[in-house]
């Protein structure tokens, strides 16, 4: 009876030392994988950190008023927080690769979508980046010519421009993710023909008289507006 | 060769038949229709009354007019002028039109003028605008002959100005350019000017072209290339200014043309504008300012209102680009009513070179830094009209002076603003 738990245990140890001398080089080869990958990934995010420094980065995101949000979150710059992202990314698909080469089965096709999904989400970011850059740009250049032409509502109409392109920006980030797109879609559609309704009503509540003076002016008695310009700059 | 991307072949084929000539009267145009035929017939006087005996051409670059004003330039027939003066010209005048875009372009416009007298060896070049209505045929002999005789390069006008007209002139390019260039040319942007041929064939040779400023802003462009290139410039008194009807949308254009340009001049000019450290008058022809004291309607209130709203809802922009105190000091005055409004010199001229110094760095957009200076401008006008409202052309001219020494005597902190890597 010994002698048989004996067998069997000496045969199970014998099979785990064999499988684990087995994968014992593979386990190397994936921590060497990973060692290498960190190094890899630390020079990479050197480098992204120097080339965003050099291309002065941070002054786009401050324009792109990324950095406004970033302060608020309490998270670091966006070039530190760019060069990190770079560098976990690099280090994941390192240890990924790494992973790979021990053979377990089912891993594998977890590994592939992850890389398939690593485009899509520099896209995403790159989209959200300019989103938020063409939304920061818009809405200051709506709210510069709308207090030089001394309309009264120059703040709102400037926040309004930044919610719209920067909901339309978030609703491209999802559907480029994959992430509840028909809900995002949906939730765009509304929101923005809520905002166009409200837009619409408010004009055309707000503004009638206004209108109504103008066309009379233009047309009815064909009379130019007198203005008191300002004093001649040249 | 610059004409060679600027002149069409139609142009180019006038200009041949025209040939070398030793004047070149260059007049922009774009829907003058109202006010060319006046100004065509004070030049043609003034080329039978000053310059019989030299050949003459009118070039017309017109930006697309959709009121005949070119077909008006083309017709105006000097018989009409030599009826009336009796004297007659010994060299035939050309006159040419020529279209260089659908939509106006003032810097191209010259561009198109200095290439046609570079191509035909004009000797000197003279620049009239199609608004100056109250223009007088003394006034190209008063611009042509310092170049033509005394071979000065480029000449500036003065002109008798209104006392509130011209106040951004006034006000911050003429104070501004002094300071930096060390010149006192009086109107840095000048919509009447002679230059010589030399310096057109220069000017033609920039990079500038190539830069926005060099179509928008050509202007003051060509003023400070003659300045830092030591060309010889003087100054001359021409006579009443006519003031086209503006709207606040050509106060922004004008703001870009002028105070874009001129900042953004700063950038390839720093050695030479950081070593100089005061200014130097400029020989002038005639009076050195003449002011007229008619009284101007000026709604004060709107101006004020514009300046509060300005620095109010412009807050996060301001903050960007102007200093924390610059700022604080700024909404202080915000807070000011009219009958004690005041903009400081001293604050102005810091306000103005901390939007240079942001304009370098390019802090945000730099279109987006010049709209930004408008409402403070509004701000800075008020301020003027309130200082000088009953006071003499001398009290106003003492006024400009002590701001010009305000700018002269806050270089240091343009340099200091200018170098701060924040």
């Amino acid at each position: 009876m010994w002698e048989i738990i004996i067998t069997e245990l000496t045969q199970a140890l014998q099979e785990l030392a064999r499988g684990f001398a087995h994968y014992l080089p593979r386990l190397i080869v994936m921590l060497i994988i990973a060692l290498v990958g960190w190094v890899i990934a630390y020079l990479l995010k050197v480098l992204v950190r120097s080339i965003l420094r050099l291309t002065k980065f941070s002054k786009l995101s401050e324009n792109a008023g990324a950095t406004q949000l970033l302060n608020q979150a309490a998270l670091p710059s966006s070039t530190e927080l760019l060069s990190r992202f770079v560098f976990w990314v690099a280090w994941i698909a390192f240890i990924l690769l790494g992973v790979s080469v021990l053979g377990i089965v089912g891993l594998q096709e977890y590994i592939s979508r992850f890389f398939l999904f690593l485009p899509r989400l520099f896209v995403a970011l790159v989209i959200l980046f300019f989103g938020l850059l063409a939304a920061s740009f818009f809405s200051r250049a709506a709210l510069l010519a709308a207090v030089n032409a001394n309309f009264r509502s120059s703040r709102l109409l400037s926040i309004s421009i930044r919610i719209i392109i920067s909901i339309f920006a978030l609703s491209m980030v999802f559907e480029v993710l994959g992430v509840a797109e028909e809900t995002m879609l949906i939730a765009f559609g509304t929101a923005f023909g809520a905002v166009m309704l409200g837009l619409a009503i408010a004009f055309g509540i707000g503004g009638k008289d206004l209108a109504r003076e103008f066309l009379e002016k233009k047309i009815v008695t064909g009379k130019k507006e007198e203005k008191e310009d300002d004093p001649s700059p040249l | 060769m610059a004409e060679e991307t600027v002149l069409t072949d139609d142009f180019l084929r006038q200009l041949i038949n025209v040939g070398e000539v030793d004047i070149l009267v260059g007049l922009p145009t774009h829907n003058n229709a109202r006010t060319i035929e006046p100004v065509i017939r004070a030049i043609q006087a003034g080329i039978l009354k000053c310059f019989p005996r030299e050949r003459v051409v009118i070039i017309n670059a017109d930006g697309g007019s959709q009121d005949g004003t070119p077909e008006l330039v083309i017709r105006a027939s000097i018989d009409d002028v030599w009826n009336v003066s009796k004297v007659y010209a010994l060299r035939t005048l050309h006159s040419i039109s020529t279209r260089y875009a659908r939509n106006p372009e003032p810097g191209t416009a010259l561009r198109t003028i200095l290439a046609a007298a570079d191509l035909l060896r004009a000797k000197a070049c003279v620049v009239v605008s199609p608004d100056s209505t109250t223009i007088e045929p003394d006034w190209l002999q008063r611009l042509v002959r310092p170049v033509y005789n005394d071979n000065f390069d480029l000449v500036a006008p003065i002109y008798r100005r209104q006392k509130f007209e011209g106040v951004l002139m006034r006000n911050l390019l003429y104070p501004m350019t002094r300071a930096i260039y060390g010149y006192r040319v009086r109107e840095p942007y000048a919509s009447e000017f002679a230059i010589s041929g030399r310096l057109a064939t220069d000017f033609l040779t920039k990079e500038t072209w190539n830069a926005e400023w060099g179509r928008i802003g050509a202007e003051i462009c060509l003023t400070i290339t003659a300045i830092t290139g030591k060309y010889r410039v003087c100054q001359s008194f021409l006579g009443t200014k006519a003031q086209p009807a503006r709207s606040a949308s050509d106060l922004v254009a004008a703001m870009r043309r002028t105070v874009g340009a001129l900042f953004l001049s700063l950038d390839s000019n720093f050695p030479l504008w950081s070593a100089i450290a005061d200014s130097q008058p400029v020989p002038t022809l005639g009076a050195q300012s003449e002011v007229m004291l008619e009284p101007v309607r000026v709604n004060r209130k709107r101006l004020r209102e514009m300046f509060a709203t300005g620095v109010a809802q412009l807050e996060p922009v301001l903050r960007s680009i102007l200093s924390a105190s610059t700022l604080s000091e700024l909404q202080r005055i915000a807070a000011l009513e009219v009958n004690e409004f005041n903009y400081p010199a001293d604050v102005w001229a810091k306000t103005v070179f901390e939007f240079a110094a942001s304009y370098h760095k390019c802090v945000i957009s730099r279109d987006h830094i010049v709209q930004a200076l408008v409402p403070l401008y509004r701000g800075r006008t008020l301020s003027f009209l309130l200082e000088n409202r009953d006071g003499s052309g001398q009290d106003m001219e003492k006024s400009v002076e002590s701001l010009c020494g305000e700018f002269e005597r806050l270089k240091p902190y343009l340099l200091e603003v200018w170098a701060d890597r924040k």
